[in-house]
């Protein structure tokens, strides 16, 4: 209810438990990190990538959203990947080869992420199924 | 058959209860490790990051001797924490280079008079991209880095003083 | 002296649910008249003792006794009054007072006023709150205690937090809790319906009022969170997908189908099954999300306390009342006789499928936030958020507008397709329409799903004002208007959503005064950076004048920075004007002397919280509309007797 109160605090806590240091630096942000690419076009694919990349340093925030540093970091890295043709998924391939899948907010193929997309599937066939039995079907003429 | 459907949601329930209390009763473990674990060190090269010492690249690391890699910044208050364990280290026998990210060189100078210096070279990374090329999310955090520059472990977090003798037994098993 | 009195307060409400219950329990299965007249007023008691403790914590709060714990964690003396006041819910204890002040509220509520039930189902209803509410007041009392003191008190307290003082944040907690804890009421009611054997059209009459009172208050409660996120956070988002913010949504789903399941049960005592369920499925949702907040459990910008040991509680509460509802409701269901199956093509067949999508994507929604527990339990870390949930429910959601414009064209009972196709023409008409002019406007420059977005909402705005087609309007009963208003205004926020995604322009520069800044047939232009200073708020503001079509307005964006405890904000300069809103926000210093500014053309993005505004108008129009109308029968009914 409190947004980025808590997520101070919670930042806070953090450095407490887990002796990381979440301070933010004194040198100016990256250069590309709140410079939009010349080609528009390759400006939204930047945008399109960067709404997926989960901010390692904030609570549950895309790096697109986020004032903190290492999120200013990574979007000036991959804008500058991005202008100098690098595709957007070979980026995240490279930082799910780093962190993990846990840096994609986009789900990837991977075999732990095939329920999430059955789920659909399957909630609206059972869901079928269960009404089934309340809508009476046509009979047809003898 | 309606009988199994009639239960399903208190069932469905219970399942969730269960995940909930699996949630509740796991440790809390918020920290991203690195992938790179096992795997060689990404190539880099930085400038220096301290007036008195030398820059640092991938290269230096695999020079057949295991090295610890310090990722460190002037601007972190864990990182001032941990000075003393990582001369405890140094003094020990272990070769420390560090990577100061986000960094400028005064500041960098600043924070080693005030708190020792235990590296031999420190890498200056201004734009934390070594810093995402290695997956480590924050700072500090300490490699251990074998003879051939492969990455053995990962500590994350300062380093306090009961992990000082785990840290060694990684280098000595990384010859 | 007030804490303590507080506390007692407190105390004596927790004992008073205690006799209710017990009232309602030996009452009912020794046939006791004697309890079962107790119970009413014992009820009105605890609900007006909950109510004493709440406004002695505001008071505190007022006063700003630092001897309380509570008040020198969360406030400070130079709050000003307003926000000293929000304060008092604006933390775990407070709020889980409040939590308990709307339980014996409503309790009291529906001991006073409620009429219509029959007498058993009424007494077990009041039995089931109780019930519950004991269990939020062991809670309460033995691990939250709100009016615990501190010794020695402090001089000031520790909470200027600068977030918390903006009228939003500080009214979007309490219509967001009468929301979630007044569908406790239809939980209740579900609870003593199974447990008298009486799941019928009386309980779904007497039921509706208050599912669609919690339901106005849960949309408006949303509605307004989503504003503040969208004006507050700086970067144009107005909705995250943040469990936190999804815990809010789940209650919301499950109330609006159980407020339509409701009608059909009402009007054709048909779905008894399903509403019942829908009921327990409701408040099981508030209290899933509270157990989510406020245990650690999931990352979320938005969390409370990160205790164990409370979550723990929180977790055994759940699982008894919950699992004791579906429980209850397995081993009884049998009891409730379906009514007769649907035709086809009928009112009552669009209500279903209503229902059903509107249940799939709340267990879409459930699922997509519990996901990462699920995994990492199994030693994996995912993240699941918005590209996820955005195009999962997204087409579900349109598929649902659909029905939603079809059902009201639908009659009851027995339609024909041909028929209902044929009231449906204009609005496909239109939607057809809007298709062709959006492909030539903005072919391949906007993604499929705003396209269908738009065209859908196109479609359905039509479609919801087509009951009021050949209709006096003014002798059209007020729950139709009402129908008409709410779901009008799922298709303007639809609209809204679909606009923003499709049209929105962003611009992002470094700027330094006396540069131009253009974008979107917008021209800015910055004229300078000044320091000012507010109550306890240092800031850089922007002089910044927006011009477009010869008209040009001066708007200030500014950067603030906090002292106690260190923060900073963004306070993002928004111009509405009919087509849309620009949203421009003073970054940080980049180099030499230039600033960050980033700039946002939003089209149209108001309507998203327009249409919610009308969803909960439309609402209150259909509870005044039908309690009008009861009481108006009531009304002529005795007069036929006087006479």
């Amino acid at each position: 209810m409190k947004l980025i109160v808590k997520f101070w605090v919670a930042m806070l806590a953090n450095l407490m438990i887990s002796g990381v240091c979440m301070a933010q630096t004194a040198l100016p942000p990256a250069p590309w990190a709140d410079r939009q690419l010349p080609d528009p076009k390759q400006e939204q694919r930047a945008r399109d990538l960067m709404l997926t990349i989960r901010c390692l340093t904030c609570q549950s925030q895309s790096i697109a959203d986020s004032n903190a540093s290492m999120a200013g970091d990574l979007r000036s890295e991959i804008r500058q990947r991005i202008a100098a043709g690098e595709e957007p998924e070979h980026i995240r391939r490279w930082l799910i080869e780093r962190y993990g899948d846990w840096i994609s907010y986009e789900p990837t193929a991977a075999p732990i992420l095939w329920p999430l997309w059955a789920a659909p599937i399957l909630l609206l066939l059972g869901g079928a199924l269960l009404v089934r039995g309340r809508i009476r079907r046509k009979r047809k003429a003898p | 058959m309606k009988r199994l459907l009639i239960w399903l949601p208190f069932l469905l329930f219970a399942g969730f209860v269960l995940l909930f209390v699996l949630g509740m009763f796991k440790p809390d473990d918020r920290v991203i490790t690195s992938k790179l674990v096992g795997q060689p060190l990404p190539a880099f090269a930085l400038p220096a990051g301290a007036s008195d010492r030398p820059g640092l690249s991938s290269t230096d690391l695999a020079t057949g001797e295991p090295h610890l890699l310090n990722i460190f910044a002037s601007w972190c208050v864990p990182c001032a924490a941990e000075a003393p364990q990582l001369l405890a280290l140094k003094q020990a026998g272990a070769k420390i280079d560090a990577i100061a990210i986000r960094d400028a060189r005064p500041d960098v100078d600043g924070f080693l008079k005030r708190w020792g210096n235990p590296y031999d070279r420190i890498g200056l990374d201004a734009r934390s991209s070594v810093q995402l090329a290695l997956g480590s999310s924050g700072v500090p955090e300490t490699f251990v880095i074998d003879g051939k520059g492969r990455i053995v472990h990962q500590h994350i977090g300062d380093i306090r003083e009961e992990n000082v003798p785990e840290i060694l037994a990684k280098l000595r098993a990384a010859r | 002296m007030i804490a303590e009195a507080g506390l007692a307060a407190l105390w004596l409400a927790a004992a008073l649910a205690l006799l209710q219950l017990a009232f309602v329990w030996f009452g009912l299965t020794t046939d006791k008249e004697d309890l079962l007249q107790s119970v009413r007023p014992v009820a009105v008691a605890q609900g007006a003792l909950t109510l004493v403790a709440f406004l002695l914590l505001i008071l505190l709060f007022w006063q700003s006794d630092m001897s309380v714990a509570l008040v020198a964690a969360n406030s400070h003396s130079m709050k000003p009054l307003l926000y000293k006041i929000a304060g008092t819910w604006g933390n775990h204890e407070g709020s889980m007072l409040l939590w308990v002040t709307v339980m014996g509220a409503a309790g009291m509520a529906v001991a006073l006023f409620e009429r219509a039930l029959e007498r058993r189902a009424h007494m077990a209803t009041l039995g089931a709150q109780a019930a519950i509410s004991m269990g939020f007041y062991a809670f309460l009392l033995f691990a939250s205690n709100p009016f615990a003191r501190l010794n020695p008190s402090p001089p000031d307290g520790q909470g200027l937090n600068p977030l918390l003082q903006d009228p939003g944040l500080a009214f979007h907690p309490p219509t967001l809790y009468l929301g979630y804890v007044g569908l406790s009421v239809a939980f209740s009611f579900a609870v003593g319906a199974l447990l008298t054997g009486q799941v019928n059209a009386a309980f779904a009459k007497a039921m509706r009022p208050w599912v669609l009172g919690a339901w106005v208050l849960l949309t408006l409660g949303i509605t307004a969170g989503s504003y503040w996120a969208y004006y507050e956070l700086g970067w144009g988002g107005w909705w995250f997908w943040d469990p936190v913010e999804n815990a809010s949504l789940m209650p919301w789903l499950a109330a609006t189908a159980l407020l339509h399941s409701a009608t059909v049960l009402a009007t054709r005592d048909a779905l008894r099954a399903w509403t019942v369920m829908l009921a327990v499925v409701a408040f099981s949702m508030s209290m899933v999300g509270t157990f989510l907040v406020r245990s650690g459990i999931l990352t979320s910008v938005h969390a409370f306390a990160v205790d164990p040991t409370r979550g723990t509680f929180i977790l055994i509460l759940l699982a008894i009342y919950i699992g004791g509802a579906l429980a209850l409701f397995a081993l009884r269901v049998d009891s409730v006789r379906e009514g007769a199956q649907f035709d086809p093509v009928s009112r009552e067949t669009m209500l279903v499928l209503n229902n059903l999508l509107l249940v799939v994507i709340l267990g879409l929604v459930l699922i997509g936030t519990l996901y990462p527990l699920l995994t990492e339990a199994m030693g994996y870390k995912v993240s699941v958020g918005p590209p996820y949930f955005d195009r999962i429910v997204g087409p579900i959601a349109i598929i649902l507008m659909i029905v939603l414009a079809a059902g009201p064209l639908t009659r009851w009972r027995r339609d024909s397709a041909a028929a209902v196709g044929k009231r449906v023409l204009i609005p496909a008409g239109v939607a057809v329409i809007a298709t062709l002019v959006l492909a030539v406007l903005a072919w391949g420059r906007i993604g499929v799903l705003p396209f269908l977005g738009l065209v859908t909402a196109a479609g359905v705005a039509v479609a919801s004002i087509a009951p009021l087609w050949k209709r006096k309007l003014l002798r059209t009963p007020l729950f139709t208007w009402g129908m008409v208003i709410a779901h009008l205004g799922c298709a303007v926020s639809l609209a809204g959503m679909a606009a923003d995604s499709a049209f929105t322009v962003e611009k992002l520069a470094a700027a330094k005064p006396g540069d131009v800044i253009q974008t979107a047939g917008w021209t800015l232009r910055f004229d300078a950076i000044t320091p000012i200073a507010g109550d306890n708020w240092t800031a850089l503001q922007a002089d910044m004048r927006a011009e477009r079509g010869g008209r040009s307005t001066a708007i200030h964006p500014q950067a603030r920075f906090f002292t106690t405890p260190p923060t900073g904000t963004t306070e993002a300069a928004l111009l509405t004007r009919w087509d849309g809103q620009l949203y421009v926000v003073l970054g940080q210093e980049a180099d030499q002397g230039r600033w960050q500014v980033r700039v946002w053309w939003k089209p149209f993005v108001t309507l998203i919280w327009l249409g919610g505004i009308l969803i909960a108008l439309g609402g209150v129009l259909a509870l005044v509309g039908r309690e009008r109308r009861g009481w108006i029968a009531k009304f002529r009914r005795r007069e036929a007797m006087a006479a």
